[in-house]
């Protein structure tokens, strides 16, 4: 298990590197923002790219590159957008906005989510089944942002039940911030709890039909206790790994509905980064997704080695 | 032994045919075979809600096709008054449709607005007030006196509600306009008022009446007429007028005011906007906030949708689909050294892709090519994976054994033997990439990273966030094609599980 687990994050890490290569000598191969003349950080930020390679061969400036980001976390000076500040803090500063809003969004997503989906294992084939299983395919259809609108127009503005817009402040935790995330963590969770329906049921749905759920039944178990401690433990085999791929990628978020609720978070900057050609914000909010990405395929596939011993990849070797 | 070592060639009349002369004592099939497509178009056609799905689709490409021919405005008309209107079809209003009248609501409309409003429907003959749906009254002590304040909600015609505005004509336009009116009997200029006879206002054409103060108050005459103050000064007109006259003009009248080698006049927007479209309004789903019909960009920018998720589909598919065979068929080391390519390219998130195209592409070969590009960098990943698997499946069964016997190459195998079995797989597949285009496209062209107006001439996408701007006042601007990309979408998932579901009827009921 060590072993596969060590594999898996050095390929990633090697897939991490070649990707950022490319994105890096994309970018750097566009020119570089003009600088303003008379302004005091220009000759800051001369100097930084000087110090960053700029003009030398791509790979020198790569490795520059990497060098800065492994020693110092030194990502860059935004050359565009936050004139002259140091674009990790930037990062830095606008990730709990979307941090915090995926979070409360995945953690009622899951009770409903999984909820949903026992309700309609056991009760399936009937109406109750049906009609979740309508709604979850409806949902899943439509995009995110319908509705993101749906729930602006009508609990926002025609109810007035919340604000418009998110608050910009940065008190995370105080009632009004809060009140002020609901819309976008409602808009957020739909397509979530869509998913881990869907996902809940047809593994439920798959297991409850298995024989060795008949042999429970037949050993004397009620059809409670075989449920809760036979079907629900196999099932669980699945959406636990898909609700650990989903807090990983929480980190991400989503772009529209921060745009639309705007959130001052990840993807309102990465959206500021490339209207405003701002190259090293966008390099770096490039690289996050990227790894984020990454990072939630494999403690998915991680995760399915944890939970359950028959598909230990790496234990075979 | 001689003829042991002639074995490479021998030739064909050493062979006969052991069974020439055996007589076949199995029964011919009576019943009449049925193929595997047309078994799965059985069972496609006992999935009702795909046969809705389906028909819904017909409905919304037959929309995308035909709502630009049909309609009589493009995407290029964008009228700078009737901005974020609601739905107004004349013809439909008046036989009662109460969605095409092109209806809002306004609140706290007091007795001065009130009277602004029934000005205009004197002056125009067209009433913008549709009715009153309530009215407060609040009691207010002024000067001593008790005052009662009503406050009027009420529906209005948006379209009438607009009434007269200022336009500057050349002489030209100007005595054709007249031209127009006395041949068609509508009235599109209406007598010019001074400003120094409305207390100094300069920005208002439709007071026309005489008031007593800036907030619009009118003074009555004693039957509870409005005084018109219509002017009379032949010294400011800006040229001849020899056309319609207004009810109760007795010639004296001046219907424009110089304007530096042009004409300033009043006209009626409604008028004017027949006069120059040679029609009257009619927006069967309103306008958004650039002015445009929504019916025909709607249209219009589902059709570049549709066509460009078809191509990125097709492109992706094949892409796909040959290298998953390679990979499927040779398997071993190549199938590694493919794989870890596959890899790292789904490791690139879509977004970051586009937007690099775009920076590095769009200005040499243009947007769309730019990001079609992107979506075929990653897109086909899924499909070869796909079919890899599949070929893993056949790759060692008999029929391929046995052709494989009989000299069939590489590249036959591949395509002629165990490729069709595979097809049903890839329908699928491709019933349920083309949703996932569109919503992506939507998305990004929401955003704005891409912008396809240029090409497209609009898009669901950018509709939508035009939408956003005036969601709270114009709604419709936004619904419309929020409705049409969700239906549509909802209609090629469930279109493409009823697929899955003929084509693998094992995989039922089974989401993946």
């Amino acid at each position: 298990m060590t072993k596969y687990i060590i594999q898996r994050l050095l390929l990633m890490i090697m897939t991490v590197i070649i990707i950022t290569c490319i994105c890096f000598v994309l970018i750097r191969m566009l020119p570089p923002a003009e600088l303003p003349l008379n302004d005091i950080h220009t000759k800051v930020i001369e100097a930084r790219r000087e110090a960053q390679g700029y003009n030398k061969p791509y790979m020198v400036q790569f490795g520059i590159f990497l060098k800065n980001v492994f020693t110092r976390f030194d990502w860059g000076v935004s050359d565009k957008l936050y004139f002259g500040q140091d674009v990790a803090t930037i990062f830095l500063s606008k990730l709990p906005a979307t941090v915090f809003v995926n979070l409360y969004s995945i953690l009622l997503s899951i009770p409903l989510g999984i909820g949903f989906g026992i309700v309609a294992a056991l009760k399936r084939n009937t109406w109750v089944d049906y009609t979740i299983s309508t709604l979850t395919m409806v949902v899943i259809s439509t995009p995110s942002f319908v509705f993101a609108f749906l729930i602006q127009y009508f609990l926002s503005y025609k109810l007035g039940l919340f604000p418009f817009l998110m608050n910009a402040g940065t008190d995370y935790m105080s009632w009004g911030m809060f009140v002020s995330m609901l819309p976008v963590i409602l808009s957020l969770s739909f397509s979530v709890i869509a998913n881990f329906t869907r996902t809940t049921r047809a593994e439920l749905c798959e297991v409850l039909t298995s024989e060795f759920m008949l042999l429970a039944r037949t050993k004397g178990l009620t059809k409670a206790q075989a449920t809760v401690r036979h079907a629900f433990r196999n099932c669980m085999v699945v959406v636990v790994p898909a609700i650990l791929g989903e807090f990983i990628g929480i980190m991400s978020g989503s772009l529209v509905i921060e745009k639309i609720f705007a959130v001052p978070g990840v993807g309102g900057l990465y959206l500021n980064s490339i209207t405003a050609r701002d190259y090293p914000l966008f390099l770096m909010v490039s690289c996050f997704y990227t790894i984020v990405g990454l990072l939630a395929g494999i403690v998915i596939d991680i995760s399915y080695g944890f939970i359950d011993p028959r598909i230990r990849m790496g234990s075979k070797k | 032994m001689s003829d042991m070592k002639n074995y490479e060639n021998i030739s064909s009349d050493m062979f006969r045919f052991v069974q020439m002369d055996a007589s076949i004592h199995d029964k011919k099939l009576e019943t009449k075979s049925r193929g595997y497509f047309a078994d799965a178009f059985l069972r496609f056609k006992k999935n009702k809600s795909s046969l809705v799905a389906g028909i819904i689709i017909l409905f919304l490409l037959l929309f995308a096709i035909f709502s630009p021919i049909i309609s009589t405005y493009s995407v290029k008309d964008k009228d700078p008054v009737y901005v974020s209107f609601p739905p107004y079809v004349r013809s439909l209003a008046e036989s009662g449709w109460e969605g095409f009248s092109g209806t809002t609501t306004r609140s706290s409309q007091n007795e001065n607005s009130m009277a602004y409003w029934k000005a205009i429907a004197t002056e125009t003959g067209k009433d913008p007030v549709l009715g009153i749906i309530d009215s407060t009254t609040t009691y207010v002590q002024y000067r001593g006196q008790q005052k009662a304040n009503i406050s009027y909600t009420i529906k209005m015609n948006r379209f009438h509600e607009v009434g007269n505005l200022y336009r500057v004509f050349s002489y030209e336009t100007f005595e054709d306009i007249q031209r127009w009116q006395d041949e068609t009997g509508l009235q599109v200029i209406y007598p010019y008022v001074e400003s120094k006879d409305i207390q100094n206002l300069t920005d208002n054409p439709n007071i026309w009446y005489k008031i007593s103060d800036v907030k619009g108050t009118p003074v009555y005459d004693k039957d509870g007429n409005f005084i018109p103050v219509y002017s009379r000064n032949k010294a400011i007109e800006g040229a001849p007028y020899h056309s319609l006259r207004i009810e109760g003009d007795d010639g004296s009248y001046i219907y424009s005011s110089k304007k530096s080698g042009a004409v300033q006049c009043r006209v009626n927007y409604y008028n004017y906007y027949t006069y120059t479209h040679g029609r009257e309004p009619m927006f069967l789903m309103g306008t958004n906030s650039m002015g445009q019909d929504l019916f025909s960009s709607i249209g219009t920018g589902a059709r570049f949708s549709i066509i460009f998720a078809i191509c990125v589909s097709a492109i992706n598919l094949t892409i796909g689909a040959v290298y998953g065979a390679i990979q499927g068929y040779y398997g071993g080391k190549i199938d590694l050294i493919l794989d870890r390519i596959s890899d790292i390219l789904s490791g690139i998130p879509f977004i970051v892709a586009t937007t690099l195209f775009q920076l590095h592409l769009s200005q040499r070969v243009g947007v769309v090519p730019s990001f079609l590009f992107a979506y075929v960098l990653t897109g086909w990943i899924g499909m070869a994976a796909l079919t890899r698997k599949q070929f893993y499946r056949f790759k060692g069964q008999e029929f391929v054994l046995a052709a494989r016997t009989l000299g069939a190459s590489d590249w036959r195998l591949m395509f002629k033997h165990i490729f069709p079995n595979s097809l049903g797989t890839i329908i699928t597949r491709v019933a349920l990439i083309i949703p996932g285009v569109i919503s992506t496209e939507t998305q990004l062209t929401y955003l704005g990273i891409i912008n396809l107006s240029d090409l497209a001439g609009t898009s669901i996408g950018t509709l939508m966030s035009q939408g956003q701007v005036a969601m709270t006042t114009a709604p419709h601007a936004m619904f419309f094609p929020a409705l049409f990309v969700s239906l549509l979408l909802i209609s090629f998932n469930l279109f493409g599980n009823g697929l899955r579901d003929a084509f693998n009827p094992s995989m039922r009921g089974v989401d993946d």
